[in-house]
């Protein structure tokens, strides 16, 4: 149906606006660390309550495999930074094998995750198993907010990997280019705020004595 | 060559359910809200009507205790999660705030439609609680621990669905803050904008900022629920007091989402019927920022009796007292916008009179159990509830009424029958207080809230109140059944400005174009209220 009169408002909401694209991502990293956040304050609270048994329940994590995924993740951040580096000077081939070896990363890392967590329920520790059942209300409450966290933490490592599948296609079909790489831009923001995030569960869970 | 049609309006674009339930139009967006929140509006307050007829004798009147407690749950997550937060930002704000900047959509135009999904999804997985599982949840829509642990009606699923309700939450404020940020008119800057795209500012950093610490503690409900993880439970290792912090932290922001919205509508509305500029623009666009802002630090005033500190408790007393500044300085300015004005007596001008009086009710008594001494003798009680409603629907709901009323041949290019709207109006006046009122003394006497049964001397005025529901409930179906056959059929055509309004929804034709506007939307001289340079509006 043709209905133009000429008349085009210059602030369409239809237009596309790569500052808008970034401020939405921005404002939704907020969410995510205030859902976190959340989290932590329960971290906190169950820690000061029960420090001698969130101490001892560390013990039980394996620090050189968390040691490795936190390497893993920072290396990961650095590429996803080059790739979009690439991609705003023109580089589109070398953007994509930035993002692939960025997303390769992150199947390391799930898969050492798979080995930590298999290894913790092997030994019967996930919540509502018989060991579980058996802690004391301190050591339980630690492997609790232990699977819980890293558990939402690994699923936003997946939709991060998503992600960047999307994006490495769309740079390989060329829709993304030096002139339109928000999309480039926004994985990386999420994936910086996913790495940041194990910052800080990294220490809490397996270092802090 | 372009071939020059005339303008069709919004409804005219495309027919058929597909061409609404999939439109990325905002004004289409703001109508599905519109049409499901009035759904469940009605729903809830069918409840509300039951729960009054069974408060009528002392005793069982209607239904068993049990069955009341459900009631009582499933009346406030309607009315909380799917009538009140979403409804004036979600309707009005959806449906305004790109029109009131001066632009064709939201920033994000599809992520707008995925909230509306989101609600619907979550509207749903609420409802499904009546249908499926051990019946609807029995705990008050707090959710408080460790009952909510412990029972064993279907907690899970109306927990989950308030967390994803929040998701839709989330989205429509980021998209709002982006859209204020990115889409004003050229020469409007934040101090021309009006005083409602202000306060859905302020409450969209609410929605994103607070949505989601409640998002992940009803998730611990959840996984408490499911995995027997001693998180709040004190029987298994939990601790009872955490989960009311985490869930107020949301819980009284949450308050602000639904209240700043209704200072907003009442803020346009004003000038409109006092043809002057509003008193005091920046106190009030500022006040809303203050408010959004201090609202996140009285949280504790919902649990003073609950186990804190005195020290604690103190603190949180006196920055519940803080609020009633800013909140005053809106009352002060809306006021003073009516003296000297020229004054046009509509329908939505007595909403806003009935708001601004039934909010200071509510104010004031939110002051009183906000005071430590006078709250150990009223929590609990029905002060509490009547407070509450009084805030809630005599506040918001009746913002909103008049926000329908005032925007309404904006939306639908018609008028309603405006005698019927005044009769409404009455009804829902006397209504409403005649329901609330007796709440507040039986809650001084002492009734507690949330029994179906009570002592026999508070009969009389648990009496009067259900009476009350009775004219309420009349008012509203009035009013709901003349706003329908308004657009129906019945409703003269109106120009493109009724009520000689000046923010720029009156510029343009009614119903709107697809694109809003039909031409370059002219701002006032100085701010948005400058009625003295009005600009002119050719038909």
């Amino acid at each position: 149906m043709e209905h133009t009169t000429g008349f085009v408002l210059p602030n369409s909401g239809h237009n596309r606006d790569d500052e808008s694209s970034r401020m939405g991502m921005w404002l939704f990293l907020f969410t995510e660390l205030l859902l976190f956040g959340g989290l932590f304050i329960v971290y906190m609270v169950y820690r000061m309550l029960n420090h001698e048994a969130f101490l001892l329940s560390s013990f039980e994590l394996n620090v050189t495999m968390g040691t490795v995924n936190t390497v893993v993740l920072l290396v990961s951040s650095m590429t996803v930074a080059m790739s979009i580096t690439a991609v705003q000077r023109g580089n589109n081939a070398l953007s994509a094998k930035l993002l692939a070896i960025t997303l390769g990363l992150s199947l390391v890392f799930l898969v050492i995750k798979y080995f930590e967590w298999s290894a913790k329920i092997h030994h019967g520790l996930f919540p509502g198993m018989d060991l579980y059942k058996a802690l004391p209300k301190g050591e339980s409450l630690f492997f609790f907010l232990y699977f819980i966290m890293t558990g939402l933490h690994a699923l936003h490592i997946i939709i991060g990997a998503v992600l960047m599948g999307v994006t490495i296609y769309r740079t390989k079909k060329g829709l993304i280019n030096s002139d339109n790489y928000t999309l480039t831009e926004n994985t990386g923001l999420y994936w910086h705020l996913v790495d940041l995030i194990w910052i800080y569960l990294f220490p809490l869970f397996y270092l802090i004595h | 060559m372009t071939t020059v049609l005339p303008y069709v309006n919004f409804f005219q674009t495309k027919k058929g359910i597909f061409s609404w339930i999939f439109s990325v139009d905002h004004k289409r967006i703001a109508l599905l809200y519109l049409y499901s929140i009035l759904i469940f509006f009605l729903a809830g307050a069918t409840l509300g009507v039951l729960m009054r007829l069974e408060l009528l004798n002392p005793g069982k009147d209607i239904m068993e205790a049990q069955t009341y407690n459900q009631v009582f749950t499933m009346h406030g997550v309607i009315m909380i999660f799917l009538f009140i937060i979403p409804s004036i930002p979600a309707v009005f704000g959806n449906f305004f705030l790109p029109i009131l900047l001066g632009t064709d959509d939201v920033a994000f135009p599809r992520l707008n439609l995925l909230s509306w999904w989101i609600y619907i999804i979550g509207a749903l997985m609420a409802l499904s609680t009546l249908l499926f599982g051990d019946g609807p949840a029995d705990t008050g829509w707090t959710f408080y621990a460790p009952y909510s642990v412990k029972t064993g009606t279907n907690v899970t699923m109306s927990v989950l669905a308030a967390f994803v309700i929040g998701f839709s939450s989330i989205l429509t404020g980021l998209n709002f803050i982006v859209t204020i940020h990115r889409l004003r008119t050229p020469g409007m800057n934040f101090l021309r904008m009006p005083l409602f795209v202000w306060s859905l500012y302020a409450t969209s950093w609410i929605q994103l900022l607070a949505t989601p610490i409640i998002g992940i503690t009803l998730l611990m409900i959840v996984a408490e629920r499911v995995l027997g993880v001693g998180l709040f439970d004190p029987s298994i290792g939990g601790d009872p007091i955490l989960y009311q912090h985490l869930f107020w932290i949301y819980s009284h922001p949450a308050v602000y989402i639904m209240a700043l919205p209704a200072f907003g509508v009442v803020s346009e509305m004003l000038p409109t019927f006092a043809q002057r500029t509003i008193f005091g623009y920046k106190a009030i666009a500022f006040s809303s920022l203050a408010i959004a802002f201090v609202g996140y630090f009285i949280w504790g005033h919902h649990m003073f009796t609950a186990g804190m500190s005195g020290a604690a408790r103190f603190i949180f007393s006196i920055l519940t007292f803080l609020v009633a500044i800013p909140t005053a300085i809106k009352v002060f300015n809306w006021v003073a916008t009516l003296y000297k004005g020229s004054i046009n007596v509509q329908v939505p001008l007595l909403y806003v009179l009935a708001f601004i009086f039934q909010f200071m009710i509510g104010g004031f008594t939110g002051l009183v159990v906000g005071a430590l001494a006078s709250d150990i003798h009223l929590h609990d009680t029905y002060f509490v509830v009547g407070h509450f409603h009084y805030v809630m629907f005599g506040g918001t709901g009746f913002a909103f009424f008049g926000a329908l009323h005032y925007w309404y041949p904006k939306i639908w290019g018609k008028m309603y029958n405006k005698v019927v709207a005044n009769v409404a109006f009455v009804l829902l006046f006397i209504g409403f207080n005649t329901l609330y009122f007796p709440m507040l003394v039986v809650g001084l006497m002492g009734m507690p809230r949330r029994y179906y049964d009570y002592l026999p001397e508070f009969h009389l005025p648990n009496m009067i109140s259900t009476y009350g529901s009775w004219i309420l409930a009349t008012g509203i179906l009035l009013m709901v059944g003349n706003l329908i056959a308004g657009f129906y059929r019945k409703g003269p055509k109106v120009g493109r400005n009724p009520w000689n309004g000046i923010t720029l929804e009156w510029q343009t034709l009614s119903p709107p174009p697809l694109e809003n506007f039909d031409r370059m939307p002219q701002l006032p001289l100085n701010g948005p209220y400058d009625f003295e340079h009005k600009p002119e509006i050719k038909e």
